[in-house]
């Protein structure tokens, strides 16, 4: 029996510690823990209501858009605007949204995930025409392999030929997520943390030429998802068939819905699927957070967030994380694109239903078998692909010189919410305004969900359900630990991001404490 | 001229992650250039520890930075660092959390120039603003605190222009890596690059001179009066513009928010609210009558 210590978890976003305990090379426990809190909720307290859809995308540089989108539909029903945002102004943020999911879902692929399969070293000694692959081999060449190298050695099973390929689509995809964020940048002013999604819509004004030169991007962007993203994932499925049986989450997926704006209703439905992949409507009412291994005391359990508590107990014996554990109807959910594919599956979209059996098909697997580390991956990937296509079609409604935003005025008093799905799952933000400041703000992101540790029956979360009872082939390298984590994209910047010291006694709230009721 | 590898180790601390995905969206240099390729004829930078971009992760990670050679290395520190001990740990070593105050202070005494690549880690920024939880400094105070001599340049922002970074690295090499060479502001800044107020190159200035306001974010006119603090904040931008040069936080029709000085965002803040009389510079009083 063996306990392995990940610490730093790289290729995510943020700080992460992963602590496995290993018996007959089987994972028998594992345990995630985020490890850095800035305190961004109490930091925005007091604060100009108009400000927050600026200072929240600062939760996290890689999906920062998310945030500034669900700021913005939070601070909009607090300020009575709900309904009057201007048609341009809806569309451009789901416009801006789905631009940065595109940048995301490249970025965590390629240059998050890929180095788990692909061995960069089979660059070496490349003497064939292509640019960019002499450039790696000149790298090479030079002796000094950082940033590729220490990793882990041994289980890299692409050929040449194969290695070569998404070696040269690792560069390429450099340049494919820029261009994504060139795209966001054109209505955004800048990224990441751009400057134009505010109370009321967005700041910019459309014109012909933004909106031919999104669209060019946007058909840029899809064509290398259809001619080198999902075909890199299929080629990965073949070569690693077993990175398709390993990884199984909690099997119950949690969708808030998006791009609704944009198309009409969500492109990506909101609900949930149960074990047996029945879609069931989703109520915010039958959220709970549990805290039985978390750092809270005892009193704030079993929770409906709305009357939540948050209660440090750093010194509480047998908790482990400073993430809460919410559930659904008493039971963990995981979040994400494969979430959002198999949610909308279910609810029967007939767009997004016929591209995972297609997919599936080409993979030979059943959809049900997508519930798994390389099936999250190509949840991702046609993720991307049906986004990407229908965002060309969305770029075309942009109405040139009609408004974008509206006139907004603070209000004293005010509640708000905005639910929707990000990069990498459900995020709900809550605020309250009192005399015209920010009174309370929460946040609940996706990576509480996924990352949450076990609740009082004793129930791992999705990761770590994910992981326990995985084989281990070498405790060295313990490939399957990483490429499992990292198929569901953590993100601990917005995991962990309340905390306070008071006098000796460390006060942390995690960033589910206590949303306002709706 | 430095020539061969010049290594660069990337700590972060209490960070985003926004400084990181903002250098990955540096055109020319192009993140190829900057990993793989050169920056300058001969002179490539060897990125020797990023935990969002390196292959490895735990142990042999982490390892590598106790084998940078000293004094031969810049520290590229992204986000601010924070006192508070269980607010931001970066690693685990012989059975026990480290915390990034811990590395910063290992690491910054051995580092040729410590580049504080944003505000976070230049002023303190966004975590160490009010009420600053996690008792979150700049690199600078917490240099000084400690007595740690090392040079250090802010290259500030929030993000930075991935501009920003490679030519103040260029900068550093072309001084043969003498960064107190490097021309710098009193706040440590370079001047190539935060030498001038927005406000003095702003496409909307003739607007301003003309006392044209704007009656709401969005409008065409200068967002003065919707709270631009381009007249008190140092940097290139309505000349450089973002994402390869296509457009700024002006020119999108929101306020500038002031995202590269130590006021940011407590004195920057509300957004959406005109800067006081007093504190609006004196360039190009004499046209501003009509104001």
């Amino acid at each position: 029996m063996s306990k392995i210590t990940i610490d730093p978890m790289t290729r995510i976003e943020g700080h992460l510690r992963v602590d496995i305990q290993e018996q007959d090379g089987v994972i028998t426990e594992a345990r995630c823990g985020g490890t850095m809190a800035r305190g961004l909720e109490l930091i925005f307290r007091g604060r100009d209501p108009r400000d927050i859809p600026i200072l929240a995308q600062r939760i996290c540089g890689v999906c920062p858009q998310v945030h500034a989108t669900a700021a913005s539909l939070a601070v909009d029903e607090a300020f009575g605007l709900k309904d009057q945002i201007p048609a341009n102004g809806r569309l451009l943020r789901d416009i801006m949204l789905a631009s940065n999911y595109l940048q995301s879902h490249i970025l965590h692929f390629y240059h998050l995930s890929a180095l788990d399969y692909v061995d960069v070293t089979a660059a070496a000694r490349y003497d064939g025409d292509d640019p960019d692959l002499a450039a790696v081999s000149d790298f090479i060449g030079r002796g000094v392999l950082d940033p590729f190298v220490p990793r882990y050695e041994g289980d890299y099973r692409l050929s040449k030929e194969q290695n070569l390929a998404a070696v040269k689509h690792y560069v390429a995809a450099l340049q494919v997520r820029r261009d994504c964020h060139e795209m966001l940048s054109i209505f955004g002013g800048k990224m990441p943390h751009q400057c134009a999604v505010a109370a009321g819509g967005v700041t910019t004004q459309v014109t012909l030429d933004k909106i031919t030169s999104a669209l060019t991007y946007a058909r840029e962007a899809a064509e290398f998802i259809e001619r080198c993203y999902l075909p890199d994932v299929l080629m990965l499925a073949r070569a690693y068939p077993d990175c398709l049986e390993i990884g199984k989450g909690c099997s119950r997926f949690l969708s808030y819905g998006v791009f609704a704006a944009a198309a009409g209703k969500p492109l990506f439905a909101a609900g949930l699927t149960d074990e047996a992949g029945q879609w069931r409507a989703f109520s915010a009412d039958k959220i709970t957070e549990d805290v039985k291994n978390s750092y809270y005391a005892d009193e704030c359990d079993n929770l409906h967030p709305s009357a939540g508590q948050t209660v440090p107990a750093p010194a509480k014996p047998g908790a482990y994380s400073w993430l809460k554990a919410p559930r659904y109807d008493a039971e963990p959910c995981e979040v994400g694109p494969l979430a959002r594919m198999m949610v909308t599956y279910a609810a029967g979209s007939p767009d997004v239903k016929g591209a995972v059996d297609v997919l599936c098909r080409k993979v030979g697997i059943q959809p049900a078998a997508l519930n798994s580390t390389l099936g999250r991956h190509a949840a991702r990937a046609l993720e991307a692909s049906i986004l990407a296509r229908k965002l060309q079609e969305w770029i075309l409604k942009l109405q040139p010189g009609e408004p974008c935003v509206t006139k907004v005025e603070v209000p004293q008093q005010g509640r708000g919410a905005g639910l929707i799905d990000g990069p990498r799952g459900a995020l709900g933000h809550w605020i309250t305004i009192d005399g015209g400041k920010v009174a309370n703000y929460q946040a609940v992101v996706p990576t509480t969900w996924n990352g949450s540790p076990r609740d009082s029956r004793g129930v791992p979360g999705p990761i770590e359900q994910a992981l326990e009872t995985q084989a281990i082939h070498d405790l060295d390298n313990p490939f399957e630990v990483v490429r499992t984590i990292r198929s569901f994209d953590p993100c601990l910047a917005c995991a962990v991001h309340v905390a306070r010291r008071k006098g000796s006694e460390v006060r942390i709230a995690q960033v589910c404490e206590r949303p306002a009721p709706q | 001229m430095a020539s061969g590898e010049v290594n660069v180790v990337w700590l972060q601390a209490g960070a985003c992650t926004g400084c990181s995905v903002s250098l990955l969206n540096s055109a020319h240099p192009s993140v190829k250039d900057l990993l793989i390729e050169q920056l300058l004829p001969g002179a490539h930078i060897s990125l020797k520890y990023h935990t969002t971009l390196m292959a490895g992760q735990g142990v042999a990670a982490f390892r590598v930075l106790d084998e940078v050679p000293a004094g031969d290395f810049v520290l590229a520190m992204e986000g601010a660092i924070p006192e508070n001990e269980p607010f931001c740990t970066v690693g685990w070593a012989d059975g026990e959390e480290v915390t990034a105050m811990r590395k910063f202070l290992e690491l910054a005494p051995r580092a040729s120039v410590v580049l504080n690549i944003g505000t976070c880690s230049s002023f303190g920024g966004l975590p160490a603003s009010a009420p600053n939880p996690g008792a979150y400094r700049s690199a600078k105070e917490v240099l000084d605190k400690h007595g740690i001599r090392t040079p250090f340049i802010n290259v500030p922002g929030c993000p930075p222009h991935p501009d920003w970074v490679s030519s103040t690295l260029v900068d550093y090499m072309t001084h043969g890596g003498n960064a107190s060479a490097v021309p710098v502001d009193a706040l440590q800044r370079p001047l190539a690059v935060y030498g001038k107020l927005i406000h003095e190159n702003c496409q909307r200035r003739s607007y301003f001179d003309e006392g044209k306001f704007a009656e709401k974010p969005g409008d065409p006119e200068c967002l003065h009066k919707v709270g631009c603090k381009g007249p008190i904040t140092y940097a290139d931008c309505p000349i450089r513009e973002w994402n390869n040069h296509l457009n700024w936080c002006v020119k999108a029709g929101g306020p500038c928010q002031g995202c590269t000085q130590p006021e940011f965002i407590d004195l920057t803040t509300p957004i959406y609210v005109a800067l006081a009389e007093d504190r609006m510079p004196k360039i190009g009083a004499e046209t501003t009558s009509g104001r």
